[in-house]
This record gives C-alpha cells, structure tokens and sequence, in this order.
C-alpha cells in the first residue's frame, strides 16, 4: 500500500509539470512549485468535479451501478466490498481517494497497481454510476443492510456530504 | 445542504479540511479495525462421508510384498543440498540428514534470519547449491543469494526483475511464489507477470529472459519451474481470468521456447498424437479438448498449470495436474471441458502426451488438479508397482500406476460429500448429485471446499516410515452460481462462494497417511488451515508451519509435537533441510502470511464481506487477530 501511494504521488507530480501549474518564475529565479502529494487528484484545493452533483443523493444510480459492478466483473476482484485481488471497498481506506470524482477516475483511467481502465468501455454514465455504487459500500446504511452476511446488495444513496470525505486526514496547517 | 454550501462557495481545502472531523463525530464512516464477525459453524460430522464408504482400490493391501520407496533415478542418493522445490524429481521433499532427531529437536535455535523486504505471502521453497541459498519473495520477485560460509550469511548479490506493476491486477489469490531452481549454473524463476528469467547463480547476472505470459489475457505465473531434460517447464495461471491454460517447456541454455501444450482446444494444440494411449474410455476421441466444451468455449476455459511437476528420468516422463475449467459457474460450460482437472503423463523431449486421467471430469467445485504427484514404488496386489500418488483437492489421495495412468486406489483424506467415491472401472468420478452447484441457489455445506481437501502446499515422504505427509485442509463451503461476462483481463468466475469449518470445527491437518494400507497412521488436527509443506528427514521428524506463525517438528513416526517456535508472521511456505558447509544439519522456512487462505491479512481484506477472496474470508475472520503480515527466512540448527 505504501508503494501504491508512493507510485501514485509520482504519477501525480509528473501530471502537475505537464498540465503547467508551476509557480512564477523570472528569468534566472529559483525555479518553485507546487506539487500534489496526495494522489488521484486529491490535491486539496481542487474542487470536486460538477459532473458528480446528479450522482449524490440518487438511489437510483446506486442500484444500476450495482448491475454493473457484477456485470462488468468489479465483483471478481472486489467482491462484495471486503476486496480480493483488488482492495476492500467498503472500510474507509482510499487509496486513490473517496470523493465520487476521484472513484470515477480511478474507474476511468485504471491504477498503475492491476486496476484496469474503463474510460472508453464504458459511458460517463455508467462510470459514474458504478462510482457511486462503490462510494456506497462504506456507508453506514448500507452496511446495516448487510442481509444474509452478504453485505452491498441493498446500497443506499450516497448523500451529499459523504463527497467531501476523501479518505485522508488533511495535515492541520493546510485547512487553518 | 450546509456542507453543499461549503464545498461549493468556499476554497475546498476548507471543507475537505473540517469534514471528516464531524464524519468522526457522527460516526458516519465506520472502521475496519473492531470487526471481528464470529466464524460459521462446523459441518455436522453426520454430513460428511467415512474413508470406508467412499475408498475404493482394486485390490486389497498386500504389505508384505515389499517396501514403499522412491525410485532411484528420480531419487539420487542425498548430497545435503536442495536444487529444486520438491528436492528431487519423485517430489519426496525427505533428506537422508539425522542429525536432528525427536529426542534433541527441543534443543534448535535460530541460526540467522533474513528479511526479504516483501509483506505478502511467501509461498517459495529456499534452494541450496555450493553452499549458498537462493531465495525468491513474493511479487515483486526479488531473488537474494546468501552466502552460507561466512557468519550469519551475508547477501552475495541480489536481483529485481521489475515486473509490471499492473500483474498484481491479475492474480487471484495473493500475489504469491512458489520459488526457483538450480540446474547448470544457472537460478532459473518466475516472475508474477509472466517471464521466466535465468540467472548465473555465482554472480546474479541475468542470462536470459523470455517472456511466456500476457497479463493483458489475465496470465499470470506463480509456480516454481521443473527443470528437466535440459528443459525449464513452466506453466500459466490465471484459471479465474478466463484464460487458455498452457505448459510451456524452455531450453534451459538458450532460453527459447522448445514446446507448449494447450490444456484445452484441438490435438495438434495439446501436444496429442499417436502416443497418446489413456487408460479409460472416458478420456479418449479425437479433438476432446474441443468437443467436450460449448463452441469456442475451450479458448477461455482455463486449464492452467500453476503447481508440481515429476519426473522419471529413467522413460523421460513428465507427471503434472491441470487446472480447473473456467468460469466457476458450471452452467456456463456443459460438457467434460478436457483436459481440465486430470493428470498428464509427457514425453520431456517433444511434450508428446502419453496418457491423461480426468480426476474431475466437469469439474463444479474449482477442484484444480495441480497438486503434487510423489513418485513411488510400492507394494501393491501382491507385487511392486509403479505408482504416482496424488493427493487431489477433491479430497482423494489417487494411487496411480505410472506407465498405465489406471487408478490402483483413491481414498478420501479429508472431508467428502460433493462425490462417492471413484468408479475404478470408468475411472470416473461418482458426482454426488445433492451437492451440484445451481444459478442463483445457494448449496450449503459442500465438501471439501472450493481450495480443497488440500491445496498446492507439498507433501513429503519417508522411505524409513513408508508415509506420507500431507499437509491439508478441513473445510466446505456454501456455493452460488452467477452468469458470468468474459472480459479479457478480469476475474471469470461466476460464482459466490462461502466457506467453513468441516467436522470438528478445526480447519487444518497434518495427516501421515499410509499408501499401502490406505489409511492415515496418525492425524494432528491445527485449527487453522494448513498451508505450508512438509519436509521430512533421516532423523524421523516432519516440519510444517501454521498459519499463525508456529514452525514445528513432530515425530515421523507418532506425530507428538517435538519442538515449536513462534515466527514473526504466519507460515504458508515450504520448509527444506540441508547440509551447512560446516556439515551440519539446517532447516529453513519463509515466514509471512498471504497466499488464498492468508489473503485476509496480507490483502488487507475487509473481514465483514465473507465473499471476499473466492470466498475464503468467510472461515479466516479471526487471522488478523493472531498474526501480521511479513515476509523472513529463517534458519535453524542445533547448538554446535
């Protein structure tokens, strides 16, 4: 997991120097930017991605993102939220990050570590809808619906305010 | 709707900032750490079949027509090193070394240890040759050399092989290996995305690399290679990925591939000719591999070769087991899906069959035949037969005549329901029909489960008991089926699969099991599966390892528990014995837990979902609270 997160902060910092968000520099300066040490666009002051808003609060995305999870074999790696091959999704560990746009990236493009990419496979759509099925897993309702030991299979909505956690600890002096 | 606000009209690091802090208020995001669902009950006893309702051979014993032991061209006279996983070709994992001895076992102590920088499961045997040890971790297969003339062996060289990260994405059960071997100067293994690599073993240079496997198709390697008539034998994994099982066999100079043979499709793919003469009806026609599958089938069905080869170097015959047919979900896949979950019999030279034995003809329990085939010669029906013996995860050890591949005997060694013994006339297996699996309706209580009565962890023999040591399981399963999409490159199973303790509520064994008299002669129960190898020795000890970091040695002959020591993490790997430069008797093992029945720690895996890990989560809910994952050798000798 360490080297996961380790890969993930150099593929992060690389995307900064290429997408340009350097710091100004004159001429002859001491070259000073910023990087994002938190990976899958975590980086702390970016705002989550709009396209998630229709996603929040809506049972219905949930249950279709439930669908496709099985049918497109999400459930041979992550099973039913406790993980295999890849990792558990239904504790509070996001690796790539929780935040719904940050599921769908990590969909989207795949992980360096074994996830493959669906960006192209799959419509936006369904992306985001199996995006919010995951986010789901770890919900508490979802969890106190676990029937038949099986947990996942009656997800609830994911509310507006689960979003903003992404499943990090922001360092103190970055919010005050 | 506050926190709407927030996120959309202030900085966002602000919000992201102070959220989770009132997450942690309200509880809103529970954590792993605390759960600890209580592991199911035991299958009653009653459910179960006893060894003699289901036993069958074709004679009855005949002890007195001579002495169990390995044949001598695939058994040399011992040298006290350790050149391949199994120890020689008859696979017998026995040292003639009897130094240590029940009666001054207590006395071991930890010579050196050696961490290999990897907290996954290591499931690799340690080779000794010319006085180094040789040692390959889990992915991302790092290979050490150690120099065991000086003090406290230090690193001669060591390798990385770089693997593609992405591999990990393609292997079903941990990202585990099984280990290399030595042969002409040369370390010769596996990497997880599918090379074989050759090392010099005096200085850790690579000599060549080719690449068999293509993690894009969900193939994967985990086994050790055989190397034999100058040839490395590899196989792929991946019989949950949908992928087109495969034995590939490698010049061991050049490294260019010399044969493959397909485990299913045409003939010509299979390496099936005008050798081929099987023992049963069942097994024989022309193109099985495509007939005995729904159209097109065959080409995602799996078969894969990822566990032990033998070798009789006296007729230049190769012994190994195919994998289970893909997907899980037999209903996907009606037909006998040749040559899946039976025993091949190959020419070294052009990997011509000779003869095959489905075990598990339509196999519905993932019941993968890739387990160990120890080559023998014993007293059978009044005479000396020449046997393999193959104790399969469908809970048989089968006693098999290796010129023939007629079934001499098959008893069950562990707890049976899914079938009723084998017809030793067909030699087809007896499907017990209440124990088939259905679409979208769960059967509980199948035995053995899905990993097995035992899985790919070694047994050993020894010709001074006449036993077999076999480590093994004691567990069943609730089993559902799902319709499955193949996708290349992900998981091909279809099915949801929960397993539990078998009778007694413990989940492992360590059983001595007598082949001539077809019974164990004495049985260790361990409550939780075992799932290292055995080693056994000239000094009549058995060491075997558990799960939650116990290393042990037991009398050969009695089984009553010598010497233990407690491991940093548990032990799945398989422990070998040598002769240190200093003439000694040593004994080795890797520690670190993982592999399918450890995946639960080394994942982590989330303990509340008993699916996860094909299921096996389900039975190992306590693990984490009895042992971390880690990854060390250990070595160990008496005081001198």
């Amino acid at each position: 997991m360490t080297l996961a997160l380790a890969l993930g902060a150099c593929d992060q910092a690389k995307d900064d120097t290429s997408t340009g968000t350097f710091a100004p520099a004159g001429p002859g300066a001491p070259a000073q930017r910023d990087v994002a040490l938190v990976p899958g666009g975590g980086d702390l002051v970016t705002a989550p991605d709009r396209r998630a808003l229709p996603y929040l609060d809506n049972a219905a995305a949930v249950t279709e993102g439930m669908q496709l999870y099985n049918q497109m074999n999400c459930v041979g790696c992550h099973f039913n939220g406790g993980g295999g091959i890849g990792p558990p999704l239904m504790d509070t560990s996001w690796t790539y990050g929780g935040r719904l746009d940050q599921i769908y990236d990590t969909i989207y493009f795949g992980r360096a570590n074994g996830m493959p990419a669906w960006g192209g496979k799959l419509t936006d759509d369904q992306i985001w809808k199996i995006a919010s099925y995951v986010r789901s897993m770890s919900l508490p309702e979802t969890i106190a619906a676990n029937g038949n030991g099986t947990p996942s299979q009656h997800p609830a909505p994911v509310p507006r305010e689960a979003d903003a956690f992404d499943g990090w600890h922001v360092p103190k002096e970055a919010g005050s | 709707m506050k926190t709407k606000t927030i996120l959309l009209a202030t900085f966002a690091a602000v919000a992201v900032a102070a959220l989770p802090v009132v997450a942690a208020q309200t509880g809103m995001f529970p954590q792993r750490a605390g759960a600890k669902p209580p592991l199911p009950k035991p299958v009653p006893a009653g459910d179960v079949f006893t060894r003699e309702q289901i036993g069958h051979a074709l004679a009855p014993p005949t002890p007195g027509a001579g002495r169990t032991v390995a044949p001598a061209a695939a058994a040399p006279q011992d040298d006290g090193q350790w050149t391949m996983p199994a120890k020689n070709y008859a696979a017998t994992r026995y040292t003639s070394l009897n130094e240590i001895t029940p009666a001054n076992a207590k006395n071991l102590q930890e010579v050196f240890s050696f961490s290999l920088g990897v907290n996954k499961g290591q499931e690799a045997a340690p080779i000794v040759v010319d006085n180094t040890m040789y040692v390959v971790s889990a992915f991302p297969n790092h290979v050490y050399a150690l120099d065991l003339t000086k003090e406290g062996a230090p690193l001669k060289w060591s390798y990385n092989p770089k693997p593609v990260p992405a591999a990990a994405g393609v292997a079903c059960c941990d990202v585990v290996n099984r280990g290399g071997a030595y042969a002409d100067g040369k370390f010769v293994f596996n990497t997880l995305d599918g090379a074989t690599i050759a090392l010099d073993a005096k200085t850790g240079k690579e000599v060549w690399r080719t690449q068999l496997g293509d993690i894009n198709k969900g193939e994967s390697v985990t086994m050790a290679p055989l190397i034999a008539g100058g040839k490395v034998l590899v196989g792929n994994s991946g019989g949950e990925f949908g992928v087109h099982g495969w034995l590939t066999a490698l010049d061991l100079g050049s490294g260019k591939i010399a044969w493959r043979a397909y485990h299913t499709g045409p003939d010509d793919q299979a390496l099936i000719g005008k050798d081929f003469h099987p023992f049963y009806a069942m097994d024989r026609g022309k193109d099985l591999g495509v007939k005995s599958w729904p159209a097109g089938a065959w080409q995602i069905g799996g078969g894969t070769m990822w566990g032990w080869i033998a070798y009789d170097p006296a007729t230049q015959t190769i012994f190994y087991g195919t994998a289970n047919p893909g997907p899980w979900n037999q209903l996907q896949r009606p037909g006998d899906n040749k040559w899946t979950a039976g025993l091949f019999a190959r020419d070294v030279n052009t990997g011509q069959a000779k003869w095959f034995y489905q075990m598990n003809p339509h196999d519905e329990h993932d019941y993968d035949g890739i387990n160990e085939q120890l080559l023998l010669d014993m007293p059978f029906g009044g005479k000396m037969r020449e046997v393999l013996l193959h104790p399969d995860r469908n809970g048989y050890v089968y006693v098999v005549d290796r010129e023939t591949g007629q079934v001499l005997s098959a008893d069950p060694y562990g707890p049976v329901n899914s079938s009723k013994g084998v017809n030793l006339k067909t030699g087809r297996l007896i499907v017990n029909p209440a124990k088939e699996t259905h679409l979208g309706q769960v059967v509980h209580d199948i035995c053995p489960t899905a990993s097995g009565a035992k899985d790919w962890n070694p047994s050993s023999f020894s010709p001074r008991t006449g036993l077999v040591y076999i480590p093994h399981e004691n567990l069943c399963m609730d089993w559902m089926n799902l319709e499955v999409n193949y996708i290349s490159g992900t998981p091909y199973v279809g099915a949801e699969v929960k397993m539990k303790p078998g009778p007694g509520g413990h989940r492992g064994e360590l059983t001595a099991w007598d082949p001539v008299l077809r019974k164990p002669a004495w049985t260790i129960r361990e409550d939780l599966p075992v799932w290292s190898g055995t080693v056994s020795t000239g000094g009549d000890l058995v060491f075997y390892g558990t799960m939650d970091g116990w290393f042990k040695a037991v009398d050969a002959r009695t089984g009553k528990l010598v010497w233990k020591q407690k491991l940093e993490s548990g032990i799945i790997g398989q422990p070998i014995s040598y002769k240190g430069p200093d003439s000694h008797q040593y004994v080795a093992v890797l520690s670190g837990v993982g592999g399918w029945s450890g995946a639960i720690v080394s994942g982590p895996l989330d303990p509340r979902d008993g699916s996860s890990a094909l299921g096996f989560v389900n039975t190992m809910t306590d693990l984490p609270n009895r042992t971390t994952a880690g990854g060390t050798l250990h070595v160990f000798a008496l005081p001198h």
